[in-house]
C-alpha cells in the first residue's frame, strides 16, 4: 500500500520537500533498534510540530501503529502536536530559580504578552512556557527566548526584553 | 608539538556560556591576532570551573590569574596588559583571589576551592573537552588500557566492590554489586547504559561533567562493558542540554577515530561502541526502567521490578545502568586503586560527591566535597554564606524526591545514611539553600506541583494520590486550610510511599513529610492562624500603611492597579483591604518603607 492512500494526498504534495526530508531521516534510522523517538525529534525539527499527517506518514514508513506514535508524541513534553510561536519564551521553573523569584517573572510575562502559560498568541509570534531546570542555576532566575538566555532577570526588565523580539 | 608561552582558559560551561563566554573567546581571538600573539598564546575552551555565579571566568597560566565576570570589552585590556606586557589586570581578579597586599593567591587558597576535593571534576575547567588528546594527556584511556591488557572481567568487578563506590544517581546502591549481577547474568548480548537524564530541578552536576570531561564517561562505560561482557553502550541524555549533547557527539566520534571505541580496542579483541539517545522532556525517564522503555522508543513508563535490569533490561537483555557521576569516578579508581578511593569519605559512603549549590547562597555553582563534610562547611565556607546577611532556614537536597535539612542539622556530616536518617536523601546532588524569606509550605507545594505534572499516570497511587496532596497544599497556601488537613497529608503520604510503582511515586511525598517534620509550626500558622510567616503566600498577606512613616507622597495610590489606596496629599494614606489584590506593587514602590507586609 502506498503511503498516500492512507490520508489526504494533498498534505504530502503541499509539503513535498519536507516529506522528502522526513523520508531521508526515516531511511537513516531504519534498521536501528528503537528508532521512533529520534525520528520524532527530527520530524518536529522539519515540520515544527508532529501533526497527524506527519504521524501517519511515520506510521506507514516504520510500520508502527499511529496509536503508538500518538502515545509517544503526547507523553514527552518536548513534542508538540500544534506549531509554536516564532519566539518561544520560557521561564525556568527549577527550584533554584523558583526560590529566587521565577514566579514573578512569569506573572510579568503573562501580563506583558497577554497570554497564559502554555499558550501561543494570535499572530503566532510568542509562545509562553514554563520550562524545567535548564541547569544555569548560577544565574537564576533564568528566562529563555528561543536559544537566548537571560540570567538574573527581574520583572522590571521583562518588557524591554520582549520589545526587542517584537521588533525583530 | 607546538609550544605556547601562555594558556588562556575560558569556561564554556552552560553557566558561563549564558553569561557571554562565547563573545569573550571571539574577542580574544581577534585581539591576539591584532597583536600577532596567536602563535605564542593558546586559548583553551574548558568545562565548568564551578563558580558559575561570577562567570564568565578566564584563567591565565602560568600565572594562574583568575579573572571573573569578564566581558568582551575587558578583553583588550587583558591582552595588552597581561598577555603582552605581563602585568596582571588586578581589577578583574576574583575578589577572594587577591591577598591584602594585592597579590594573586594560588587557586587552592581561594575559600571556594580550599575545602573541595575534585575527583570526578578533576578535568573540568582544566582540559578542552572537545580535544581527546588533552584528555589522554591527563591519563585518559590509560585505565581502559590497563583493564583490557592486565585484568580479567572478574578482577574489574572485584575492584569496584572493594572501592565501596555507591551509585551517585541518588539511591546509593553499591556499584560493584550491580556490576556483579550484570556480569553473572546469562546471555550473549548485554548492554551498558548511562543515565544522563538529569531531571531534578536545580541539579547540574552531570551536565557539567558531560560538558567538561565527556571522555571520562565513555572510558568508564567501555570498562563496564568489558567487566560485564557487553559490546554496546547507550547514553540517555536530556535534549535540554544542547552543549552536553554536542560535546558527547564529538567525543564519541574522536574515540572511534582513534580506535578507543569500536572493534578490537587496544588489539585485545574487545569490541565496544556507544550510541547517544536523546530524551524528550520527561522527568520519569530518570527512573531506570522508564529510561529503558524510552530508549526502546516507547512511552517512558516504568515497569515493575523484578525482573531487574541486570537480568532483563533494554530490549529484554541484561543491562547495566549507572549515572554519569558514578562513571566519572571509575577510571580514577582503576588507576589509583580501590584502597585510595575507600580512604576518602565516611565508613559507609566512600569518595566524593558533587553538589550543585543554588538558591539563596553567595557562591552558586558546582562543588565537589569528600563525603562527611558538614552542611555548614558547604554553605558558609565554600558557598560564602547567604546574601544580604539573611538567616539560614533550610537546605533542600534530593529535589522532588528529597527533603530539607534544617538549621539544627547544619553540623551533621553529609553522607547517604545520615541524610536518609533525617528524612532527606542524597539524591543526585542538587542543594538549594533557603533563607527566612522562603515559605516551606509553598516549597512543598512547588515540589508536589512538579511531581503531579511529571507523574506518568501508570499507577493510581502516584497519579491520583499526589494530585490529592497537591489540592490540600493549594488550599492551605490559599488560606483555606482546615482542621485535619495535615493529618490527611500524612496518611496519604504514607500510603503513596508504600504502594507506588516506581521511585518517582515512592519518593514524591518526601518534601511534604520532611517539611512537616521540621516546620510544622509554619503549617499550623497557615492552617489555623491564616498567616504565612515568611510572607510568601499571597492570599495570607495583608498590606497596611504605617501612619508615622507615610509622607502622603501619593506614589502608591498612583501605582495601585485596582485603586485600593486613597488619602489626602501630605496626609497618611490607607489601603482598602476589600479592594486590595495583594500584588505588592505599593510595597515595592514606597520610598519610605511605610508599607508593612504581614
Amino acid at each position: 500500500m502506498s503511503v498516500s492512500s492512507v490520508f489526504s494526498a494533498s498534505a504530502v504534495t503541499d509539503n513535498k520537500e519536507k516529506f522528502a526530508k522526513l523520508q531521508e531521516v526515516i531511511e537513516r534510522y531504519r534498521g536501528m533498534e528503537g528508532p521512533l523517538v529520534p525520528v520524532l525529534h527530527e520530524a518536529q525539527e522539519i515540520f515544527g510540530a508532529l501533526t497527524l499527517d506527519v504521524q501517519k506518514y511515520i506510521s506507514e514508513a516504520l510500520n508502527v501503529p499511529v496509536m503508538q506514535i500518538y502515545g509517544v508524541a503526547t507523553f514527552y513534553s518536548q513534542f508538540t502536536l500544534k506549531p509554536k510561536g516564532k519566539c518561544k519564551v520560557s521561564v525556568c521553573m527549577g527550584t533554584a530559580c523558583y526560590v529566587r523569584g521565577a514566579k514573578k517573572i512569569q506573572d510579568k510575562l503573562v501580563e506583558n504578552l497577554g497570554i497564559q502559560v502554555g499558550e501561543t498568541d494570535k499572530d503566532g509570534k510568542f509562545t509562553l512556557e514554563a520550562t524545567r531546570c535548564v541547569g544555569a542555576c548560577g544565574l537564576s532566575p533564568v528566562l529563555l527566548v528561543n536559544d537566548d538566555v537571560y540570567g538574573r532577570t527581574t520583572p522590571d526588565i521583562v518588557p524591554n526584553i520582549m520589545d526587542k523580539y517584537r521588533k525583530a | 608539538m607546538e609550544l605556547y608561552r601562555s594558556h588562556v582558559l575560558v569556561c564554556e560551561g552552560t553557566g558561563c556560556h549564558c553569561s557571554g563566554s562565547a563573545d569573550v573567546i571571539q574577542k580574544l581571538k581577534e585581539e591576539l591576532e591584532k597583536h600577532q600573539l596567536e602563535n605564542e598564546i593558546k586559548i583553551v575552551s574548558t568545562g565548568c570551573f564551578g563558580l558559575c555565579e561570577i562567570g564568565p571566568i578566564v584563567i591565565v597560566y602560568p600565572e594562574g590569574a583568575f579573572y571573573s565576570g569578564v566581558k568582551s570589552d575587558d578583553v583588550p585590556e587583558i591582552v595588552s596588559e597581561h598577555l603582552l606586557k605581563g602585568r596582571i589586570v588586578k581589577r578583574l581578579l576574583y575578589h577572594d583571589h587577591v591577598t591584602e597586599a594585592g597579590i594573586a593567591k594560588s587557586l587552592d587558597e581561594v575559600e571556594f576551592y580550599k575545602k573541595q576535593m575534585r575527583v570526578t571534576l578533576r578535568n573540568c575547567g582544566v582540559i578542552n573537552p572537545e580535544k581527546i588528546e588533552e584528555y589522554i594527556a591527563f591519563d585518559g584511556y590509560r585505565a581502559l588500557g590497563k583493564v583490557l591488557t592486565e585484568m580479567t572481567p572478574v578482577e574489574v568487578v572485584e575492584i569496584m566492590k572493594a572501592s565501596g563506590l555507591r551509585g551517585r544517581g541518588g539511591a546509593g546502591f553499591p556499584t560493584g554489586r550491580k556490576w556483579e549481577f550484570a556480569h553473572n547474568a546469562p546471555g550473549d548480548k548485554k548492554y551498558v547504559c548511562c543515565n544522563a537524564d538529569e531531571g531534578d530541578p536545580g541539579a547540574f552536576m552531570d551536565r557539567s561533567i558531560l560538558e567538561g570531561d565527556p571522555h571520562s564517561v565513555l572510558e568508564a562505560m567501555a570498562i563496564a562493558g568489558y567487566a560485564i561482557g557487553a559490546d554496546q553502550g547507550y547514553i540517555y541524555v536530556r535534549a535540554e542540554y544542547p552543549i552536553a549533547v554536542k560535546r558527547l557527539t564529538i567525543a564519541v566520534a574522536q574515540a572511534r577515530n582513534l580506535g578507543l571505541l569500536g572493534k578490537n580496542i587496544f588489539s585485545t579483541g574487545f569490541n565496544f561502541d556507544i550510541e547517544l539517545r536523546l530524551g524528550a522532556g520527561a522527568f520519569v525517564c530518570g527512573e531506570e526502567t522508564a529510561l529503558m522503555s524510552s530508549i526502546e522508543g516507547s512511552r517512558g513508563e516504568p515497569r515493575p521490578r523484578p525482573p531487574f535490569p541486570a537480568l532483563k533490561g533494554v530490549f529484554g537483555k541484561p543491562t547495566l545502568l549507572n549515572n554519569v557521576e558514578t562513571y566519572a569516578n571509575i577510571p580514577q579508581i582503576i588507576l589509583k586503586g580501590p584502597e585510595w578511593f575507600a580512604s576518602i569519605g565516611t565508613e559507609k559512603s566512600k569518595g566524593t560527591k558533587v553538589f550543585a549549590l543554588g538558591g539563596k547562597i553567595n557562591n552558586t555553582g558546582l562543588v565537589e566535597i569528600a563525603m562527611g563534610t558538614t552542611l555548614r562547611e558547604i554553605v558558609y565556607d565554600i558557598g560564602g554564606g547567604i546574601p544580604g546577611g539573611k538567616k539560614f532556614k533550610a537546605a533542600q537536597t534530593g529535589g522532588p524526591s528529597g527533603g530539607c535539612i534544617s538549621a539544627e542539622n547544619l553540623d551533621m556530616p553529609i553522607d547517604y545514611d545520615s541524610l536518609t536518617e533525617i528524612g532527606s536523601m542524597m539524591g543526585s546532588g542538587g542543594l538549594i539553600v533557603m533563607d527566612e524569606d522562603n515559605c516551606m509550605v509553598d516549597i512543598a507545594r512547588f515540589f508536589l506541583e512538579f511531581t503531579v505534572d511529571e507523574s506518568c499516570g501508570k499507577c493510581p497511587p502516584c497519579r491520583i494520590g499526589t494530585k490529592r496532596m497537591l489540592e490540600i497544599l493549594e488550599r492551605i497556601t490559599q488560606g483555606k486550610g482546615k482542621e485535619g488537613d495535615l493529618e490527611n497529608l500524612e496518611t496519604l503520604a504514607k500510603n503513596i510511599k508504600a504502594s507506588a510503582l516506581c521511585g518517582l511515586g515512592q519518593t514524591a511525598p518526601n518534601p511534604v513529610l520532611s517539611t512537616l517534620r521540621y516546620f510544622r509550626d509554619e503549617y499550623n500558622a497557615h492552617v489555623y492562624d491564616k498567616k504565612c510567616p515568611a510572607g510568601v503566600c499571597h492570599a495570607l498577606l495583608q498590606y497596611t500603611i504605617v501612619k508615622d512613616l507615610c509622607t502622603g507622597c501619593t506614589l502608591c495610590a498612583r501605582e495601585c492597579p485596582v485603586g485600593a489606596i486613597s488619602g489626602e496629599r501630605k496626609q497618611p494614606f490607607t489601603i482598602d483591604q476589600d479592594k486590595c489584590i495583594k500584588c505588592g506593587v505599593c510595597f515595592e514602590k514606597c520610598r519610605f518603607n511605610a508599607i508593612e507586609k504581614k
